[in-house]
């Protein structure tokens, strides 16, 4: 066996954690909510273990070739999976609303199931331009404010669900599903409290990025697509916080600007790469 | 200045001081720089017209969106989003700075009014003075050490906790100014710039991005030695490291001996810094073989450029008609041809990791590839940005202003103590949150309940 069947089992576990959370919203069973729930910190778990196990793998490859797993387009998303997790363990810790996980780890699990069937998943050794500790420290910052941006998109979700359910007011009950899920006050606070963790991390993401290219390139910003497309997700983030403040646009518009930011995250993430050239070809080699 | 002109005025500084105008800012300047990432920025006009029409590229270059980001307009919306910033802070500044330095020591009945959480409690058989150090050392306790005002009969207690979250957003807006500060210092005193130095040779100037003169060092860069290595195994071929040794010479000294220069650790001098960005190969190679004449057992040592014919003993010539560093997982590796007195030319090739290899060849000659050396010039980025530790020092407000903003909560409590009729003593209680009111609850509830047992006691 090896990390990368280890990551199967993972896979497998977000994915029985993810229909049981929509059994649990269908049938209300507490008792497959807390399996779910089981099996989403325990494939978490495996999934550290994982990541530790491939790092260690890599010093096993010869010629000199170990580095933390978080180079390429493989490592990167499976990286973010486990972010994601970590972002909902943390929520889940906090206001225990189980609901939330049907719309949090689908994210994870389509992750991984990407990860798992269609990117190049070899250990391959750092190009000049990534041996850098900035890279690790560049890599974590970015991915946990993604993560953080993936847990508020899918509480942003259940809000305008909620909201649009019960007809705008915002506490009155509704019957069905709509009953397990937290309330709409609760479901704003929660994308407020999860972009608030996310909107620092962003940041630091971003400048972790700017001293790394000035460390290697000699210019903090270039205009590069990625960074552009980094500040433009910094820039809705920084409008939902402002939101918040403003009349006529807390509620939908605040849970809409949540939606379009985590949008824009994945194509700053993804999109770039796979639609428009710049200086993160990591997709390319792969 | 008349009434209309003044109306005027406070239109343009409201303005300036809305909330909205800064979420539509952010999503104008969200917005529009997607465009910069969809049209390739600061281009040749000859390349914008391969890929468009010519209309379109007037239209394009009219608009400035093949170099938007250093446009008249996009620099107008950071302008403006920077005038937001500074309006917000000016007009909100004053009545926090109040608020922290000059707190309400003797709140009035209409304060409490205004606190989420309060509380009112009847004590009866104490003194204003018992029950208020009851309060004092409860609160100091639990929370932090009060100030006690008198008026008339009544007491006042105040305690706060971190009055200064409240600056945390302001430092947040302040940091980005100093970013915008330290870009454009470097933007007025800095440049960009790249220079190729072949190994061996020195230089004193640098060429600007997009400029016809050089600029002046004041001081020598030489380029001792550049090499490229390669990892081995299955991942032979791919670069591992590029390494320029670089001297400079300042002044008739040497002053920086053969500092290795590899990507992500650059060489700073004079506030002058050199990245290793790219190289390039020039002249012909040097190579040395060794030639055995299998007839006669002869072995002599040849040296010479690439494409130069060497003489073999016993007549004919040797010429190395190509040459790699890394030819597939083998390593340096070299194409012979050899020209035999009479007859066709013949051509093989020798690996430096397998000197013993060409004997199996079998022909007149084994030849061993000794060494090859490539000549290279190392690229050189070169970067001067007075600004930079600016913008560092913006960035780092940056982020402690947002987490002070975010997860720091200037909380307060209020304590009143009057006496009521009948020689009972009412105490009155209250508190505030900037932030997380939920956990302030919370706590409030509990300072609350201490209150009451203490004061039954």
């Amino acid at each position: 066996m090896d990390s990368t069947q280890l990551f199967n089992i993972v896979t497998i576990a977000y994915f029985s954690s993810m229909v049981l959370f929509v059994v649990y919203l269908a049938t209300r069973s507490k008792v497959v909510a807390t399996i779910a729930n089981v099996l989403a910190y325990g494939g978490w778990l495996a999934h550290t273990a994982a990541i530790g196990w491939r790092w260690y793998e890599s010093y096993q490859v010869p010629g000199g070739v170990g580095h933390a797993p978080l180079s390429n387009l493989y490592e990167s998303v499976v990286f973010f999976s486990w972010t994601i997790l970590l972002i909902y363990i943390l929520i889940d810790l906090k206001y225990r609303q189980r609901a939330v996980g049907a719309f949090v780890i689908p994210f994870a699990f389509l992750g991984m199931t990407w990860a798992q069937l269609n990117l190049n998943d070899a250990i391959e050794p750092l190009v000049p331009a990534l041996q850098s500790n900035w890279l690790t420290y560049h890599v974590i910052t970015c991915f946990l404010g993604y993560a953080a941006f993936a847990v508020a998109c899918g509480v942003s979700i259940m809000y305008l669900i909620k909201v649009g359910k019960e007809g705008g007011s915002g506490n009155a009950p509704a019957g069905g599903i709509l009953a397990l899920f937290p309330s709409a006050k609760m479901l704003d606070d929660i994308n407020y409290k999860a972009i608030m963790i996310g909107f620092p991390l962003l940041s630091l993401g971003i400048i972790t990025g700017a001293a790394w290219a000035n460390y290697a390139w000699g210019t903090y910003w270039s205009w590069d697509p990625k960074e552009t497309w980094s500040l433009i997700v910094w820039f809705i983030y920084a409008a939902f916080l402002h939101a918040r403040f403003t009349r006529g646009w807390v509620g939908k518009r605040a849970a809409w600007l949540s939606i379009i930011g985590f949008a824009a995250t994945i194509f700053c993430y993804l999109g770039v790469n796979l639609v428009l050239s710049g200086l993160h070809s990591y997709g390319g080699g792969g | 200045m008349s009434a209309k002109d003044r109306n005027l005025l406070t239109a343009f500084w409201d303005f300036f001081c809305s909330l909205k105008l800064t979420i539509v800012t952010l999503i104008l300047l969200a917005m529009t720089s997607i465009i910069g990432t969809v049209v390739q920025q600061g281009r040749a006009p000859q390349d914008y017209l391969k890929e468009y029409s010519e209309t379109t590229f007037r239209v394009l270059s009219t608009l400035k969106f093949t170099d938007m980001y250093h446009s008249w307009w996009f620099l107008g919306l950071l302008e403006i989003f920077a005038l937001n910033l500074i309006a917000c802070s000016i007009k909100r500044l004053p009545r926090v700075w109040k608020t922290v330095r000059e707190p309400v020591l003797v709140p009035a009945e209409s304060l409490y009014r205004t606190l989420a959480n309060t509380e009112e409690v009847v004590v009866k058989g104490q003194s204003v003075a018992q029950v208020a150090e009851t309060s004092r050392a409860l609160l100091g306790k639990t929370f932090a050490a009060p100030v006690v005002s008198a008026e008339g009969e009544k007491v006042h207690l105040f305690a706060q906790k971190m009055p200064w979250a409240r600056f945390g957003v302001y430092v947040t807006h302040l940091s980005i100014l100093i970013i915008f500060a330290g870009a454009i210092l470097g933007s007025l005193w800095g440049y960009k710039a790249y220079v190729n130095i072949v190994e061996g040779t020195a230089t004193n100037q640098v060429w600007p991005r997009g400029e016809e003169k050089p600029i002046d060092l004041g001081f020598q860069v030489r380029c001792d030695d550049f090499s490229v290595s390669f990892y081995g195994g299955e991942n032979a071929g791919r670069p591992k490291e590029f390494k320029s040794l670089l001297s400079i010479i300042d002044g008739g000294k040497t002053v920086v001996d053969q500092r290795p220069v590899i990507v992500n650790d650059p060489l700073t001098y004079k506030g002058i810094t050199f990245y290793q960005a790219s190289y390039g190969t020039t002249g012909e190679p040097n190579v040395r073989l060794r030639v055995t004449e299998r007839a006669s057992g002869v072995v002599k040592e040849l040296s010479g450029r690439q494409g130069q014919p060497l003489p073999l003993p016993g007549g004919g010539t040797v010429r190395v008609a190509d040459s790699t560093a890394a030819f597939q997982s083998f390593g340096p590796a070299a194409r012979l041809e050899v020209t035999p007195p009479s007859g066709a030319a013949r051509s093989f090739v020798v690996l430096q990791k397998f000197p013993e290899f060409d004997a199996q060849r079998g022909g007149a000659y084994i030849f061993s590839l000794l060494d090859l050396q490539q000549s290279y010039y190392t690229g050189l980025q070169v970067a001067k940005d007075p600004g930079v530790w600016v913008v560092w020092l913006g960035c780092a407000l940056l982020v402690l202003g947002s987490l002070v903003a975010f997860f720091l909560s200037h909380r307060r409590i209020w304590v009143t103590i009057q006496p009521l009729a009948g020689g009972k003593v009412g105490v009155k209680l209250g508190g505030s949150a900037h932030r997380n009111q939920p956990a302030f609850e919370i706590f409030f509830d509990e300072v609350k309940k201490q209150l009451r047992d203490e004061l039954a006691a």
